[in-house]
């Protein structure tokens, strides 16, 4: 059974969100954290509703809120959420109240809010959607669980349409924290510098893509959706490309039918030898291009190269912001998207030019 | 894709009792775990009674084999696990591909809490090991490590339903080809988090929980983690004692209609039941038992009680919530409810709903009240609901039904 990609919508560090040009006006950001654009959410969230939300919960729903509208769909047979995560704005919230007034009576909203269930909910509450309703929250896989999950409940035919999608926050609190780890960069960088000069540490990244994945192709469909896979730790490269081969040949595609490899490269050179040492093997003479640059590093950053990879397959351009360098070249049929994030979290995704758009 | 899931081992711990044979002597012998709190640093404490394990972290960490600074939602997970795990008695799983997919609510919040506190005084300051595990997907990874599980990990977060949707996602893996062992549930620990989350919900019971009861007045929170081992048919043919049961229904729904609270109708307690039941092809007559989620809230046990009513009308089978044992134990319960249910069908056991006295006015439903043994059981429900309107059933059935 084939699944398409019929809507897509990514609130990101660039401009992505809405009728926008597909990544020709780069947002440059010298530092180490790059922060969502946020829209005008009243334009999609009713007003009332939006006060109480936090801003983790706005990015999600108007995300999941504008694909949906993309597809004109607003009962999906599925809404699958990854978030590695969750609502930590909500959580530092709550945790500081009860630290703060030594567990005096404090109000639950933070509380309610903080579970990591909460964007999900609350599509499903804005839709009225009683059916299949799922969160993952496993680090750098949370949105490939949500996604396979998704595969699955087309396969099985549970479902026509599903809502999958991935959201995370950087709060001033977790990047703070996680700086502290030494993820970061230390000396400010630009942010399209960021593999011109290799370094320990990356930049902070946040945001939500969802997708309306279909089992039924429709006239203005994104692309088709292959496969995913993950793999855990894998013990070298070796390992990987091996991975990345037996994955290939279960899609039954050569290496040679891949027209782009996305990668997760994120300037980090602790993180990036691993796909330098794949481009001298498995991905020799291949086009690679990447994306962190655009939307920083983050557990659930894999969804920004789906929507790219998405988007590249509609529009039939690559942009050149991707470091993409063969310009003369657009005619992209089939994109592999490989990720790691922090070495243990591998995924591969497969996506081509739906068969019915070829004809 | 291939037929049926099986149930090839189980493993919980909980306040009443450390494995499942402590937990069903508990039973037998009608001991809850409720008490003061004693293990939790919170200002609740001889305040609020909770069903908190009975061991220190010191002392779970040994059984654990993890260190004792580890958040005890990884040493809770890691000892049910195993036991699930020791108690399939697979013998080798170099050709299997296996799966951890674990649950919780708030990953490693109870040493992170600690962390919080000396962060919010000085953001240089706090130590970096109590937060490294914050994130639920690090407790499940420390867990899947040291069982040895690569194949595929993942973490499920839906509440207080997050297990049953791990144990369901465990078996659509398994029926697809993609895994042949899974071992799933979830696990939670208390914290200061969420016993003031609750508290500020003001749905905690001051007293001991009765779920069910006319004059209940809220849940105790517990803590705890359940496992089971679920197989493929073919590595079910190969085990060297027989499966437990098979899980033969399964059923996702959203309530749709709060975020916190259940419909008056229990439109997702239903929904979920219902398809539980058509995934099973069983009718309402052929369920023996059903493990409710039976909270002990007003607003809960009254929409679960009215989907009950609507699915099995008058003919109700034996009910009862064994958190009137367990206490309310959140992402762990599903994992912990649907252990307590294999081990119904198995042994033919009814768990009894402790400190029942009136039936709720709107239903009049009784649930089972003493332990049986020895009854005849073809098929458990049982029902997990969550915050976020997340309501997922399974249904457990014996291999002869």
């Amino acid at each position: 059974m084939k699944i398409y990609i019929r809507a897509t919508a990514a609130i990101s560090p660039q401009k992505t969100f809405g009728a926008v040009p597909f990544l020709t006006e780069p947002v440059t950001c010298a530092g180490n954290r790059l922060q969502t654009i946020e829209p005008d959410y009243t334009q999609l969230i009713d007003a009332k509703l939006l006060r109480r939300m936090s801003r983790i919960i706005k990015t999600g729903v108007a995300t999941a809120s504008a694909c949906l509208r993309e597809a004109d769909e607003n009962n999906p047979g599925g809404i699958i959420t990854g978030t590695a995560y969750g609502c930590l704005e909500d959580t530092g919230v709550f945790l500081t109240q009860v630290i703060e007034r030594n567990e005096e009576l404090s109000p639950p909203t933070a509380f309610i809010q903080s579970t990591h269930n909460t964007v999900g909910a609350q599509i499903a509450l804005l839709l009225k959607c009683h059916n299949y309703n799922n969160t993952f929250v496993h680090r750098g896989f949370s949105f490939e669980s949500a996604l396979l999950d998704a595969l699955l409940l087309l396969k099985d035919q549970e479902a026509e349409n599903v809502l999958v999608g991935s959201v995370d926050e950087l709060t001033d609190t977790s990047f703070s924290i996680l700086e502290r780890f030494g993820l970061y960069r230390q000396a400010p960088v630009s942010n399209l510098d960021l593999y011109a000069e290799p370094e320990k540490g990356t930049i902070a990244g946040e945001g939500s893509a969802f997708f309306l994945l279909s089992n039924q192709y429709s006239p203005g469909t994104y692309a088709q959706l292959d496969g995913i896979t993950t793999f855990y730790k894998p013990g070298n490269s070796k390992e990987a490309e091996k991975q990345i081969r037996a994955f290939l040949s279960a899609q039954e595609t050569d290496i040679k039918d891949i027209d782009l490899v996305i990668t997760g490269r994120n300037g980090d050179l602790r993180e990036d030898v691993l796909y330098e040492s794949l481009q001298d093997s498995v991905f020799s003479n291949k086009p690679l291009v990447n994306y962190k640059h655009l939307c920083g590093e983050y557990p659930t950053a894999v969804s920004f190269a789906l929507w790219m990879a998405a988007t590249i397959l509609k529009t039939g351009t690559v942009p050149p912001v991707t470091g993409y360098s063969r310009a003369e070249e657009n005619d992209i049929k089939k994109i592999l998207i490989y990720n790691h994030y922090g070495h243990k979290h591998h995924s591969l995704l497969l996506v081509s030019q739906s068969a019915e758009d070829k004809r | 894709m291939s037929g049926g899931v099986f149930i090839a081992g189980a493993g919980a711990i909980t306040a009443i009792g450390n494995n499942i044979t402590e937990c069903l002597s508990a039973f037998e012998n009608e001991q809850p775990g409720m008490a003061e709190i004693n293990w939790l640093g919170t200002a609740h404490r001889n305040q609020l009674p909770v069903a908190e394990v009975k061991l220190s972290n010191e002392q779970l960490a040994i059984r654990s084999g993890l260190p004792a600074h580890t958040s005890r939602t990884a040493l809770l997970s890691s000892i049910a696990a195993r036991e699930a795990l020791d108690d399939a008695g697979i013998a080798d799983f170099s050709s299997l591909r296996t799966g951890f997919i674990s649950a919780n609510t708030v990953g490693g919040m109870d040493v992170s809490e600690k962390f919080f506190a000396e962060f919010l005084s000085n953001p240089a300051k706090g130590r970096l090991r109590d937060v490294v595990n914050h994130e639920c997907g690090s407790i499940t990874e420390l867990v899947a490590d040291q069982l040895g599980i690569r194949n595929y990990i993942s973490t499920i977060s839906t509440a207080c339903s997050s297990s049953a949707n791990a144990i369901f996602f465990a078996a659509r893996l398994i029926r697809h080809g993609i895994l042949d062992v899974v071992v799933a549930g979830g696990a939670d620990a208390l914290t200061k988090f969420t016993v003031n989350g609750f508290n500020a919900l003001m749905i905690l019971d001051k007293e001991y929980c009765k779920p069910f009861d006319d004059e209940r007045m809220g849940l105790n929170l517990g803590e705890g983690a359940g496992y089971l081992v679920l197989v493929s048919d073919k590595v079910a043919a190969s085990l060297q004692k027989e499966a437990y049961c098979k899980l033969s229904g399964y059923q996702n729904a959203n309530d749709a209609y709060h975020q916190t609270a259940s419909s008056p109708g229990g439109t997702g307690s239903f929904l979920a039941m219902t398809g539980a039941l058509q995934r099973s092809g069983l009718q309402t007559s052929d369920i023996d038992y059903i493990n409710l989620h039976g909270t002990g809230t007003q607003n809960n046990d009254l929409a679960e009680g009215t989907a009950i009513r609507r699915l099995f009308g008058e003919s109700y089978p034996p009910i009862s919530s064994t958190k009137s044992y367990t206490g309310h134990t959140l992402g762990a319960s599903g994992g912990i409810e649907a252990v307590f249910s294999v081990l119904a069908v198995k042994h033919g056991i009814l768990y009894p709903n402790l400190r029942f006295k009136t039936p709720m006015t709107e239903l009049g439903l009784v649930p089972q009240t003493s332990f049986r043994k020895d009854q005849l059981i073809r098929h458990v429900l049982s029902n997990s609901f969550g915050f976020g309107g997340n309501c997922s059933s399974l249904i457990f059935s014996k291999l002869r039904a």
